[in-house]
């Protein structure tokens, strides 16, 4: 399965979710330059964590207008698998592929901590190697990582089973605890804790494979 | 052309004696110009003048060393046929005009040192003092510009994409009015690709890249070579501002144009901006450069070349590639939307020569400018200081409640609300984060781990600065040491009052000294660092305050942590239970915290001792025969203790110690060359301590929930591990809200 990973100026995990993909998972990885048009052949995108753009604005605002976003959002709508992580995940709420928005933290200031989310659904190519309920220990690493969207979005999101994961003690005080959600179609998704740095032994815990793993067995059952 | 009076030349910063120097070499009377660029180069910041002399006692060469002192930064080979490169630098004069662009601007500066040289940073560490949160008068101020350069910090660092895993932060009144920020950067490479600061090639383009030149920061570099005066907070404007985003593209266009073969030479402006980076370039390739100002992108119009030439505007880099290849350099630049332009070139005339439209303005030997500084043998007599040498009368009544104040003391609580701020862990690296004794982070490359610490102690160098300077480096191997790591070299932040004075020269000069004594015999030799003199205000100086950063190397694999893991388990106390007396009880944290007064000499430093005890932790940890190791420091085996007992498995300890030690000593004494061991082998460890000479006293074991100590039975400590924890884990937010 071939991964591409999207380098925007100011990406700064966008070496380890590459390192995650291709070390820890033994899957093809490639990076793509933010300048391109042409998403060539990917199995999946991944938007990696970092400050695109210095995070100018608001993170992900700027990031949204560059090419290769117009070719995410034709290869989402075509199915194509695309997950967010941190800044990427505030890149695809910008970018309107995802609903809601990701303010600053309820404590103002930035927090790098691991967390336990709890998996929500395993009804989604990023959670579906997981089991129901699997409590995943993933590090955060944000300050607007606090999940806010109206009532009536979160209503839908719960409705239609599109919440991923929730943090078992919300650190950011996101609304309804959530840490990653999902689109309606089910093949994009954002969160905010990082599985790329718990994909390795070395980092403590092998939690966030999971959802590497999922996308590659989605995929082959395509 | 004005006229160069005293007074101009006072303002300057320079001496009558300086200035005939200046005249002399010119032959002439300097252009304002000219002026500046002196004054800036040869300011204590950049020319080192009073330390100079005395630097030279640092060892700095070993078989790992590949680039010693006098480069962007030292490089160490690590085996495999890579390298890294790290340095530390401090950043305490701007950092207490402005406290956030302060301490953000030097991690900038430190990281551009870093990249400079070819090598992708990996890891940051910060060593910060600040006056007391709970100060009287300056509490308020203290806690303002601790959270500022915290949040600055974080900001560069964490933008930038660096990870910041560990450091230290320590109060004392001293650093009221002089907060230091000492950053440290580290860098990995393969060791065939070094780049250097040097021009060479007579004809080869100068190329400037990178941010806009604005009038910020000018004399910033003379301004952190004075002492503050009630004025100083106007010199806000001559601190600089960062821009950690642009930095990122900095540093992915320079690496990126490394590798085009293009380039000869590389150096960043940071302090003293263009001026330092075209003279130090030309003076270390022995050439001359010439470059014409018109052509420096800069950021708002009218400024003159004084202001273009003592410009600190941040996120700058000098380059100078081959001739004819200058648009391989400009295309990837272009390709990070960064700037990029040819402002001069390589000459042989040995002459830093600028012109402005085509007008020279400035023309000096670029070797006289950069290294014909005056150096000064500065008068030294005995060091100052304030403490009496003799201990007040006092007993220790109720150790476990002197436990608690220790434990919530600003310099021992957990600092976790700090480095929380900070993404201790992109890179996927940080084998072990902030928290413990070393920072650990593994190179992917390689099957190597890089192991850092950074350790000073004002308080014991105020006693002595020479015993504190020794304590310091023996500390910081043995920080390294305890995570298992073989300690190979040191960067080193000589932070001091004003050397002007002798009583501070002498303090100066006896830290050198004994920083260099233990050096040679730890076997960690200098490779680069900085001095920061003139930490004064109002003609009160800093408490001697020298910083060492030791790296050392491992095999990467699962990290040695301080937490007690599983009860049930031996205790060792590796080392033995050490020595103490009246005198040397005056420097502890207790005497500090509890007694709230200081006296005497610091801890006694046995270095053939601290080097067997080292030895014989290493070869623990290598057999995996550790379940736990904890050096001990700041309120010695209480303290120590009870922090291996706040991990997350909660585990305490039920200890009898088999010593006649007056009991205050035994629990809270600093001697060192101490480590507390939990394992599950402890004839094994005992076997390993034995063959190293070294006592390794079987001191308890591993309990479930609580911290019991005796001596020969008496209970001296019995507490709950989770109300110690609390008292220590929310002790420093508790100081900030006031």
């Amino acid at each position: 399965m071939r991964f591409g990973v999207v380098v925007f100026p100011g990406s700064n995990c966008d070496h380890d979710a590459w390192y995650a993909v291709s070390h820890n998972l033994g899957q093809q990885a490639e990076y793509v330059w933010h300048g391109s048009e042409d998403l060539g052949g990917l199995d999946a995108v991944i938007l990696p964590g970092g400050f695109s753009y210095g995070d100018y604005l608001r993170g992900g605002a700027i990031a949204k207008f560059s090419p290769v976003m117009a070719a995410v959002k034709r290869f989402a709508a075509s199915g194509g698998l695309v997950i967010g992580i941190c800044n990427g995940f505030q890149i695809l709420v910008e970018s309107g592929l995802l609903p809601g928005a990701l303010i600053t933290n309820r404590g103002l200031k930035f927090i790098c901590r691991p967390v336990d989310v709890i998996t929500a659904t395993v009804n989604s190519p990023f959670t579906c190697a997981a089991r129901p309920g699997q409590v995943i220990r993933a590090p955060i690493a944000h300050a607007e990582g606090c999940y806010y969207a109206d009532e009536r979005t979160l209503d839908e999101l719960e409705a239609e089973d599109r919440v991923v994961f929730r943090y078992a003690d919300n650190p950011n005080g996101s609304l309804r605890d959530i840490a990653g959600i999902l689109s309606r179609e089910r093949n994009v998704m954002g969160m905010m804790p990082h599985p790329e740095r718990t994909s390795d032994p070395l980092m403590g815990s092998t939690d966030g494979l999971v959802v590497f793993q999922s996308m590659v067995t989605a995929m082959a059952a395509k | 052309m004005s006229t160069i009076t005293p007074e101009i030349v006072k303002a300057h910063q320079l001496s009558t004696a300086e200035y005939e120097k200046i005249l002399s070499i010119l032959g002439r009377e300097p252009t304002y110009t000219e002026l500046g660029i002196f004054s800036v180069m040869w300011s204590e910041h950049c020319s080192y003048k009073s330390s100079r002399l005395h630097l030279k006692k640092l060892p700095t060469r070993s078989q790992r060393v590949l680039q010693g002192p006098g480069e962007n930064a030292g490089v160490i080979d690590i085996g495999d046929g890579y390298a890294i490169a790290f340095k530390i630098e401090s950043h305490n004069h701007p950092s207490f005009i402005e406290p956030f662009q302060g301490a953000a601007t030097g991690v900038g500066g430190i990281l551009r040192d870093i990249f400079t040289m070819g090598a992708r940073p990996v890891a940051a560490m910060d060593s910060l003092r600040f006056g007391p949160l709970d100060d009287p008068q300056a509490g308020p101020r203290n806690r303002r510009i601790l959270e500022g350069v915290v949040a600055g910090i974080a900001q560069y660092g964490n933008c930038f994409g660096v990870p910041t895993v560990g450091g230290e932060c320590l109060f004392e009144p001293s650093y009221n009015g002089n907060p230091l920020v000492n950053a440290f950067a580290l860098g990995v490479f393969k060791k065939d690709e070094i780049f250097l600061a040097k021009a060479r090639g007579i004809g080869n383009p100068v190329i400037y890249a990178g941010a806009k030149t604005g009038k910020d920061g000018i004399h910033g570099a003379s301004m952190a070579s004075a002492e503050f005066t009630e004025e100083s907070q106007q010199k806000r404007p001559n601190v600089q501002v960062g821009d950690p985003f642009l930095e990122k593209l900095l540093l992915e266009a320079c690496l990126e144009a490394m590798k085009t073969g293009a380039i000869v030479g590389i150096q960043d402006m940071g302090a003293a901006g263009l001026t330092c980076s075209t003279c130090e370039m030309g003076s270390r390739g022995g050439t001359g450069i010439e470059i014409d100002l018109k052509l420096v992108p800069q950021r708002e119009t009218g400024m003159t070349p004084y202001e273009i030439m003592l410009s600190e505007s941040q996120e700058r880099m000098l380059l100078v590639a081959e001739k004819g290849r200058e648009e391989e350099v400009f295309r990837v630049f272009r390709k990070w939307g960064l700037d990029a332009v040819t402002i001069g070139q390589v000459t042989g005339d040995g002459l830093m020569r600028v012109k402005d439209h085509g007008v020279v303005v400035a023309e000096i030997p670029a070797g006289h400018l950069a290294d014909g500084a005056p150096v000064y043998d500065r008068p030294h007599t005995e060091p100052a200081r304030r403490a009496p040498l003799e201990a007040p009368a006092f007993t220790v009544d109720d150790p476990a409640r002197d436990l608690e104040t220790i434990l919530v003391s600003a310099d021992v609580c957990s600092k976790r609300w700090i480095w929380e701020q900070y993404d201790y862990m992109v890179g996927t690296n940080t084998v072990q984060g902030p928290g413990g004794d070393a920072a650990v982070v593994r190179i992917k490359e390689t099957g190597t781990s890089v192991a850092m610490a950074l350790d000073g102690n004002g308080r014991y160098c105020a006693l002595s600065p020479r015993e504190g300077a020794r304590l310091a480096v023996a500390e910081c191997c043995r920080n390294l040491s305890t995570v298992g790591a073989l300690p190979v070299a040191t960067t080193n932040c000589l932070n001091f009052g004003n050397p002007e004075r002798p009583q501070i020269m002498a303090q100066l000069v006896e830290a050198i000294e004994g920083m260099g004594e233990a050096c040679r015999f730890f076997e960690v030799p200098i490779t680069g660092g900085n001095v920061s003199l003139y930490n004064e205000t109002l003609g009160e100086a800093i408490d001697p305050t020298p910083v060492v950063g030791v790296v050392g190397l491992l095999k990467t694999g699962a990290p040695l942590t301080i937490d007690f893991k599983r009860p049930g388990r031996p205790v060792i106390l590796l080392g033995g239970f050490g020595a103490c007396d009246e005198r040397r009880f005056g420097g502890t944290q207790y005497a500090k915290a509890v007694l709230k007064t200081v006296w005497g000499l610091p801890p006694l430093l046995d270095m053939d001792y601290e080097k067997r005890v080292q030895a014989a932790m290493r070869e623990i940890a290598a057999q995996g025969l550790a379940e736990s190791a904890h050096d001990l420091s700041d309120g010695g085996l209480a303290v120590a203790v009870a922090e291996s007992a706040f991990g997350p498995a909660g585990v305490g300890a039920e200890l009898d110690l088999d010593s006649d030690m007056r009991a205050g000593f035994l629990l809270f004494h600093e001697g060192p060359s101490r480590i507390l061991i939990s394992t599950e082998r402890p004839d094994e460890v005992a076997g390993i301590a034995r063959k190293h000479g070294v006592e390794a006293p079987r001191v308890g074991a591993t309990i479930g929930g609580r911290v019991v100590i005796r001596q020969r039975g008496t209970v001296l400590v019995e507490r709950e591990v989770a109300l110690l924890k609390k008292l220590w884990a929310g002790s420093l937010e508790k100081a900030l809200r006031g």
